[in-house]
């Protein structure tokens, strides 16, 4: 639900226009007022909850109401990238943000860097939720300076591989999912399995999609990834992102890759036409792969060399404009609590993230017959609790784009990899 | 032409007494003739000035700072912003990108609005059927235009390397080099905007004096001559109108880069079809607002030039004629 499959579309902008006339109002905050008027329990008090689609919040709104009459909740949706965009502008402008607000993974970096236009739920303690939640998604959570609370996270978007099993036996390989996740315990393995896959002789076919997803993964799977713990860009000194870098090459230059760039129309029609056999698949890409009827069992799920992973995934937030922050931290809190999640992952499939709630069955025993019956709950949840926390810097999204461009010229313009290095370095550094 | 009015005749001279002495009715009359002109158009200023001129003048002055939206302080930088845009290699880049599709769109664009304009420029069945026609492609949505074309310029399933294909063409990826993804590109923003274009020439057609032609075909003169030596010298105002609007188009092309690259923000790894515009908005999504609004200044500028070239060109023309 949370994890759209927009993750090509995350950046775009507030028009010129309108942001330069409304920032010209001023960004002040407006005097945080809440604590004393709300703790008024008769007083009425209305809450608007923003968010980028469905999230089946209604029946948890009306649970919540049970406990708290006097609160009136107002629900408003808009599209995935105009709710950041608007939030964006709402918070520059100090006008117009929601009580609670959503904040999806690819946005929340840039958040983070400004924590004194939210409230700290740490004031309305939430900080005792900590030992309940994923690390790395609890960490997400925080501000900059690693101990402002901004949020508490909903879903996650766990990663695995997708693979095709037709297209694995033409080639000779295993087609049962967990021989297929034994061939590949890291990404060496991953590579090594693409070459036989190739000196299998499949025609029409390669190996996997493009090398930007890998290398996305194994950088996130690193304990440093494009920023160290203070900010500072480390791209060109952190050897894992060049390790990662180089794997991608080597997919390139072992003619692995079917050189597709995510959701291009030679991608998309791809999926169902079998053009390529393996794609990095975050929870909600099962999503797009259904909408392309490929046909059911024609995909299966394995899980991801290197050891766990996550694409995406929301945090719900209470921006400072909000006048009453004790209802909103409260409300917060509610939606998501281990109940909350469990009936969210029932009603929407959003993937808890809360361990807790992985060994209750209704996650652990839960099976997609789209995926050849694959444990998808398990899966997907296993990658969550595998990834280790690491500290994502303002700009992450901007480097990778950059590395990414790096690898694609590699791959569609024959360009040297070390002068593609070179140069997705100097971009990376240049962005402030 | 604006020809000034003719003075009106001298009032007769009025005894001072009475000159500064008038009624109401008198004074609302003048306030009418007087103010309500510029009441008419007020609207439109009102509006420009809102829209247009405010949004203009504090793009300059964003310019002038380090910006970042989010941010409350914004330090004033002067002119660095611009010696950093003039020093950037991505955005000559992004410029000659421009120029480049921008030329490859106008001028086939051009000869083949002409060569449609002449073909409806004679009696015709269903005249108006076939002129609405031509104005179809341009009442589509770009993003729809964008999406066929994408798939039809695909590398793996599309129509158009399919069709090469049977000409025995190796594999294009159209998406891929310079060259490629600037034809695609610019076949978009030709199937958008020839017909209006045509329409726009059709109109200046028709006011060609038809003497001119029968003349001609009395001595003889092909029609190919006559669209040569009569059609074209008689509508080169409209013509040159069209090659400023469309090149002042072409400056401002965003949607057809942005989409054809899946959302691409540079335009394809490589840079290698990304507009100015779209380099705008590389930066305004990094919420960089200083460095953008630079940006949008010397695109600005880069227009004003272009309209110059414009002004002076027309008003050479005009003097040919007369």
């Amino acid at each position: 639900m949370s994890t759209l499959p927009r993750r090509r579309v995350t950046r775009l902008v507030v028009p010129l226009i309108a942001a330069s006339l409304l920032a010209a109002c001023g960004g002040e905050d407006p005097a945080p007022s809440g604590g004393a008027s709300a703790s008024q329990p008769a007083e009425k008090v209305t809450l608007t909850v923003a968010l980028f689609s469905d999230f089946h919040y209604a029946p948890l709104y009306e649970e919540f109401k049970k406990t708290h009459p006097n609160v009136t909740i107002t629900e408003r949706r808009s599209q995935f990238n105009d709710h950041h965009n608007n939030l964006v502008t709402q918070l520059a402008t100090g006008a117009g943000a929601a009580d609670v607000v959503a904040i999806e993974g690819g946005f929340i970096a840039t958040f983070q860097q400004v924590p004194d236009k939210f409230y700290n739920l740490a004031d309305y303690g939430l900080t005792s939720r900590q030992s309940e939640y994923l690390d790395w998604k609890w960490q997400l959570g925080l501000a900059a300076d690693g101990k402002t609370l901004l949020g508490l996270g909903t879903d996650v978007g766990g990663l695995a591989m997708c693979y095709r099993p037709d297209l694995f036996k033409k080639a000779g390989l295993p087609t049962n999912r967990d021989e297929v996740s034994a061939l590949w315990p890291t990404w060496d393995a991953y590579v090594e399995t693409g070459k036989k896959f190739v000196a299998g002789g499949v025609k029409d076919a390669a190996f996997t999609d493009g090398p930007g997803e890998h290398f996305r993964a194994m950088v996130e799977q690193a304990p440093v990834g494009f920023y160290d713990a203070s900010n500072n860009l480390v791209v060109a000194t952190n050897p894992d992102v060049k390790k990662a870098f180089d794997m991608g090459v080597s997919m390139i230059q072992n003619k692995l890759s079917g050189k597709l760039t995510a959701f291009t129309p030679e991608w998309t029609t791809g999926i169902a036409k079998g053009t390529f056999a393996t794609m990095v698949c975050p929870a909600w890409k099962t999503g797009v792969i259904k909408d392309q009827k490929p046909g059911e069992g024609t995909w299966d799920i394995a899980a991801v060399p290197g050891g766990g992973g996550n694409q995406g995934g929301t945090h719900l937030m209470a921006p400072k404009q909000g006048k009453h922050p004790k209802e909103a931290a409260e409300l917060i809190n509610f939606l998501t609590s281990k109940e909350s999640q469990l009936t969210l992952w029932k009603d929407a499939s959003a993937l808890p993230s809360l361990p807790a709630l992985y060994e209750d069955p209704a996650v652990s025993t839960y099976v997609n017959p789209y995926f050849g019956d694959a444990p998808i709950g398990k899966i997907f949840t296993d990658a969550a609790k595998a990834l280790k926390p690491q500290h994502t810097g303002p700009k992450s999204g901007d480097v990778l784009l950059a590395m990414g461009n790096g690898l694609s010229r590699v791959e569609l313009q024959n360009q040297a990899p070390e002068e593609a290095w070179a140069q997705a370095v100097a971009d990376a550094e240049k962005i402030k | 032409m604006a020809t000034r009015a003719p003075d009106r005749p001298a009032a007769p001279p009025r005894p001072p007494g009475k000159r500064r002495r008038f009624n109401g009715r008198h004074w609302r009359y003048q306030a009418d003739v007087k103010g309500s002109p510029y009441a008419y158009v007020a609207p439109f200023f009102l509006l420009f000035c809102a829209f247009g001129l405010f949004p203009l003048l504090y793009t300059a002055w964003v310019s002038l700072h380090e910006w970042t939206l989010l941010q409350d302080e914004h330090e004033f930088l002067g002119l660095d912003n611009f010696i950093a845009v003039v020093q950037d290699s991505y955005f000559w880049n992004a410029t000659f990108n421009t120029l480049s599709i921008g030329f490859l769109s106008t001028a086939p664009q051009l000869l083949l609005a002409i060569w449609l304009a002449h073909l409806l420029n004679r009696p015709l069945r269903a005249q108006t059927l076939f002129r609405v026609t031509l104005l179809l492609p341009n009442v589509t949505s770009v993003v729809a235009v964008v999406v066929i074309f994408s798939q039809i310029f695909g590398r793996d399933f599309g129509l158009l390397n399919w069709v090469l294909s049977l000409f025995g063409a190796g594999e294009i990826d159209w998406r891929a080099g310079t060259g490629t993804s600037h034809i695609a590109i610019s076949t978009m923003i030709m199937w958008r905007w020839t017909g209006y274009n045509a329409l726009i020439l059709l109109a200046a057609m028709q006011a060609v004096p038809r003497e001119l032609y029968e003349a001609a075909t009395i001595d003889g003169a092909s029609n190919l001559t006559q669209l040569r030596k009569i059609t074209i010298p008689m509508i080169r105002p409209t013509m040159i109108f069209v090659v400023i609007t469309s090149t002042i188009g072409a400056m401002q092309i965003f949607a057809e880069p942005l989409l054809f690259g899946a959302y691409s923000v540079t335009g394809g790894q490589d840079r290698q079809y990304q507009t100015l515009a779209l380099f705008i908005y590389e930066n305004f999504a990094r919420l960089d607002f200083g460095y953008a609004s630079a940006i949008s200044w010397m695109m600005f500028l880069f227009i004003i030039v272009i309209a110059g070239i414009n002004f002076l060109l027309t008003s050479r023309t005009k003097g040919d004629l007369r």
